[in-house]
Order: structure tokens, then sequence, then C-alpha cells
């Protein structure tokens, strides 16, 4: 009957020091508990009330472990070292300024479509909410037809309206126009692709508001209405900031939808990312997959940004909503730090 | 303040200072609401004169809170209008007819009447302090410093000094209704609505509650409370008024409503209630 009693013992002394449970039997087991009532330690025979509970193991979580981490070196290791991959023609590509200028182009098409996409879904899903069937109509309609006709259709249709429309002019609604532009001149191919992804994107970021809208509570609006809050502060100061708390993680999915989506924009003759390597992948055919790579990787980064600035925006909309916010990822490690700090020095006393 | 047609001058427009609200006066009368075919107000005449507390009680689905919530036009009535120290509410004279008021005059009606809801619907993305100093600040009748300072008095006066930084979530919820009610008093208001404050809370938590309203019923606010505290209405109330079935059963000091009461339906309920 002594040796389970010893075996909990040990638990109690050294409870996060793996090395111990490992230890061979009779003789490190025997040194703790000889020394340990010395310096003030458990004796060997505790009250239940005061034995650490030993968590159940999870063996099968372990194996599983091992197989998908040798699954991930393999599928690493091909990476490395299959030829196909032409990691030197990668290198040569990944830096070079006619890939540069690409990423420039997305970038900027990314963030024109974004930011006017996001103004119209905003506007959008206003009109969707308010009491005039009218607006309500006209936005539901839109939203209709955008989400019906695919992208690369809407892009195709714009850069071939200038024949369509030869000239546009501002003036009075069906009346004489003021101000006549030359399409012509005015639609380059980075209006025409920012128009197309604009369009797309307002229709996508409509629902995304609408239901962020939808989500707040009525008794928030009750409340506001209340206080006689004016009707602006109302939207932007109460409304809108607990409705971003559920648009930020879907807007963020609409967004990295939209940094993939501008690769069409290449149909368009805009030659952004995707299209450079296209066109360069045609000029070397032999480098084509190392470029497809630099396309990849640089996707990759875009979106691993966005990825990173969604959680920090996340973080900054819980205020208040949970009752704690989430810790960032230098917090977790200055805690984990602490808590290994802490380990060792349990270690460190229990070995004298 | 806006173009009301009531002959009446309006006393409710707060001066700066605090402490010089003159409390006012509510006048319901001939009061119908339908939703669907479900009549929920069925002609109410109800008269409150400054500085009471009335307590209105009745079993639910009575009508009580639509009648509360028509006081400050968050429901508009199908029929008859609700003034407030006889200005009337939501809507203006313009002959013999009744329109309603814009959204901003409306607005500017509510700014001076304080509601407390069952539910607290405080905002739970702001601080505490900030949720009792926005309506100052957003009606522009106080600087944002200003505002603070209000809010921290208020704060001091529901006995929640040390939590001015605190989130809504973090509170207990006795402790959220009284931030309620702290920033019901921010609009300086000569009229505080009460929508069953109590009836979300612990029966712990009631006590702490009842009793920052039982503060205000000394200061001379009127006070309008739907609650179901028979006791909290014995003890404060001036006037206590009884609804069943979208009409006021009954009327009276609690003496006579809840001492002795007249009409059989009173009876019944009071007796299933205490």
């Amino acid at each position: 009957m002594t040796e389970p009693s010893l075996s909990v013992s040990r638990q109690v002394e050294a409870p996060s020091s793996a090395l111990t449970d490992h230890r061979p039997e009779p003789v490190p087991d025997t040194g703790p508990a000889d020394t340990g009532p010395a310096d003030a330690g458990p004796a060997p025979q505790r009250p239940l009330s005061a034995q650490r509970v030993i968590p159940l193991r999870h063996p099968g979580r372990w194996m599983a472990t091992v197989v998908v981490l040798v699954l991930v070196a393999q599928f690493v290791h091909g990476l490395v070292s299959n030829p196909f991959y032409q990691w030197g023609r990668f290198q040569y590509w990944f830096l070079r300024p006619v890939i540069l200028n690409g990423l420039v182009i997305t970038l900027e098409v990314t963030a024109l479509s974004a930011v006017i996409g996001l103004v119209g879904g905003v506007v959008l899903a206003l009109a969707r909410l308010s009491r005039s069937p009218i607006l309500r109509a006209v936005s539901w309609t839109y939203v209709w037809l955008f989400r019906s006709v695919p992208l690369i259709v809407v892009l195709l249709i714009l850069y071939n309206a200038s024949a369509l429309y030869k000239t546009l002019s501002l003036g009075v609604p069906f009346g004489p126009g003021f101000v006549h532009f030359n399409e012509s001149s005015l639609a380059t191919d980075l209006v025409v692709a920012t128009l197309g992804l604009s369009l797309n994107e307002a229709a996508y970021a409509s629902e995304v508001v609408r239901a962020g809208i939808l989500s707040v509570d009525q008794g928030q609006h009750e409340a506001a209405a209340s206080l006689g809050l004016p009707r602006g502060y109302q939207f932007t100061r109460i409304v809108l900031p607990q409705a971003l708390r559920a648009i930020v993680p879907s807007y963020v999915n609409q967004l990295i939808g939209l940094i993939k989506g501008t690769s069409l924009v290449f149909y368009v003759s805009l030659l952004d990312l995707f299209g450079e390597v296209q066109n360069m992948g045609s000029t070397y055919p032999s480098d084509i997959v190392p470029l497809l790579l630099v396309a990849t990787v640089w996707y990759v980064i875009l979106t691993s940004v966005v990825s990173v600035a969604q959680f920090y925006v996340e973080r900054y909309y819980s205020r208040g909503a949970l009752r704690t916010v989430p810790p960032t990822p230098l917090q977790k490690l200055r805690t984990a730090v602490r808590g290994l700090r802490g380990r060792l020095e349990v270690i460190r006393t229990v070995n004298g | 303040m806006s173009a009301t047609a009531t002959p009446a001058p309006t006393d409710a427009v707060p001066t700066g200072e605090p402490g010089q609200v003159r409390p006012a006066g509510v006048e319901i009368h001939g009061a119908y609401k339908s939703y669907g075919t479900n009549r929920v107000l069925n002609g109410i005449d109800l008269t409150v004169q400054p500085g009471q507390i009335a307590v209105i009680l009745g079993p639910s689905g009575s009508g009580k809170s639509t009648l509360l919530r028509a006081v400050n036009h968050l429901e508009r009535l199908d029929l008859g209008h609700v003034s407030v120290s006889g200005e009337l509410i939501g809507v203006r004279r313009q002959g013999d007819r009744l329109k309603e008021l814009s959204e901003r005059a409306i607005l500017a009606q509510r700014a001076r009447i304080g509601f407390v809801f069952q539910g607290f619907n405080l905002f739970p993305h702001l601080s505490v302090v900030d949720n009792i100093a926005a309506a100052p600040v957003a009606t522009g009748r106080r600087s944002k410093a200003e505002a603070r300072e209000l809010a921290l008095s208020l704060l001091e006066r529901v006995g929640l000094a040390d939590k001015a930084d605190a989130y809504p979530r973090q509170l207990s919820g006795g402790q959220q209704q009284r931030v309620a009610i702290a920033r019901a008093l921010a609009l300086e208001p000569g009229l505080i609505l009460f929508d069953e404050p109590t009836s979300a809370l612990d029966p712990e938590l009631v006590g702490e509650v009842l009793a920052v309203i039982k503060d205000l019923a000394t200061s001379g606010t009127t006070l309008i409370v739907v609650t179901h505290e028979i006791g909290f209405a014995r003890e404060v109330a001036d006037l206590v008024v009884f609804m069943d079935g979208g009409r006021i059963v009954e009327q009276g000091p609690p003496s006579e409503v809840l001492d002795n009461p007249q009409h059989p339906r009173t009876r019944e309920f009071l007796s299933k209630v205490l």
C-alpha cells in the first residue's frame, strides 16, 4: 500500500515536472520523499483533499499528432528537394521590379475597391433597412443583380462599355447636360477594373453590413432613442460600433476574396501581380512554375497581413462585449514565459 | 424650442445648473392603441401631478408598459394624446388636428424625460461613465469635461463611484440598473419613467435598485413606475394605478387601492401578488 501513496506524493512535490514521472521507480522516489519533510515539503501521506488531480492522459491524441507531423515533414521536404519548383528561379523573380509593379497595381485596385465597396455597401444596407419601400426595392435589386452576375462578366461588360456609351454627361436627369466626358479618356484600365470590383464588392458588403446592423439588440435602438440622442449619433456611436463586432470577421473574409479577385483584372488588360506573372510566364515558359509560386507567396503575404490586422480590429471592438479581451500574441508569449519561469522555480526548489 | 402650437409655456428646458429642473406633470387623454386586432390600450385617462410618484400595477398584458412607452413616444398612440408639462408629446396641434412631430423634435422632447428599461439596455461598448455622459454631450448641453463631472457625481449618488471606468457587462444586474438610472438622471429630467426596473433582477439585488428609486422619490422629480413590487408601491407611491385589459380599473392613494380595493379585479390581483 506504500507504493500508490508514494507515487501520488511525487505528483504533489513536482507537479509540472514531467521528468519525475518517468524516472525509474525506487532511487529518485525515496530521495525527494526523504528530504521532503526536512525542507518543509509535504509529508508522504497527505489527506485526499490536498492532492492535485492527475489529468486524464490522451494517448490517441499524441499518436495522431505524430502521424500529422510526419506527413507535414514529408511535404515540406518534397517542397524543398523537388527540382520541379526551381527555387533558384523563384528567388530570381520574387523581387523583380516587374513583379513589384504588378503588386502595386494589385494593392491599388484592392484598396480602392475595398473602400468604395464598403461605403457603397453601407449605403445599400441603410437603404435596405430604411422605411421607404422604393429605397428597399432598389437596394434589393442591386444586390440581387450583382450577386447573380459573375465578376468576370461585369468586368468585360464595363471594358466594352465605352462602345455602348460614347460620352458621359453631368446635368439635369433626362435634360440637358452641362459637363461632357469622352468615355475613352475617362475609362482607363484602372478605372474599369476598380469600378467593376467595387460594384461587385458593394453588393456583398451590403449584406455583411446589414447582418451586422440587424445583430444589434432592439433595446439598444430604444435606449438611444429614449435618451434623445441625435439620429446620426445613434448610428455612428451606438449601433455601428456594436454592429462592427459582427461585421469585421465577415468583411475580412470578403476582403480576402477581393484581394484574390483582383487577379481577374488581367482580363481587362490591367497588369496586376497575376497579370505580370502570366505575362512573364508566356515570355519565359520554363519559369512558369516558379512564377506561379511567386504569385502564391505574395498573395499569402497579403492575406496574412489582413488576417493579423483582423485580430487587432476584432479585439478593439470586443471591448465591453467580453468581460476580458483576448490576449495579443505578445501577451500570450509573456504569460507563457512567466509560467515557464514559475515551473523552473518549482523544479529548482524541489531539487534543492 | 420647436414648432409646438401648445399655448402653455414649457418649463422642462433644463438650465445650466443641475437640481434646478422643475418636476413635470403628465396628462394622458383618451389613449387607444392596438397591435393588429389586439387592443392593448382601451381608452386611458390619467393625470399625474408634478412631483407625484405614480405606481402602475396590473397583470401581464394589461398595457402598463405600452402606456409608459407612449409617454415618451416610443409607442405611437392610435388615438388620444399625452402631454408632459403641458407640452404635447410626439405631436403638435394644427387647428383641430394632431400632426406627428419631426424625428428631431421628438428626440428633443425625449431628452427631457428619463426612461429606465427592464433590461437596462446600457451600451455595452461604452464604459459606465461614457454611458452616462453620452446624452448630455450628444445633445450639446454640456462639454465633455462637464458631462464627465456630472456622470461621476451621479455615480456617487447611486453608490457606484468606484465603477466609473468599468464596462456594463462587468457589473451585476443591480449595478447595471443603477447605472441606467444615473444615465436617465444625466438628462436632468423633470419626469422619469421606470418600466419594471427590478423584474430582471435576482431577489437579492432588487433592494439596492428600489433604494435608489426611493431616494429619487424624495428629490421632487415626478416618477411613474411600472412594477410588481407592492411593498414599494405602499411605501413611496402617492398614486397607485391598477390596470387590466387596457383600461384603468382603479386609481387612488395606496391606502385606498392597496388596502381597501373597491373593484373585484383589483382584489383578485392583489390576493395573488401579496
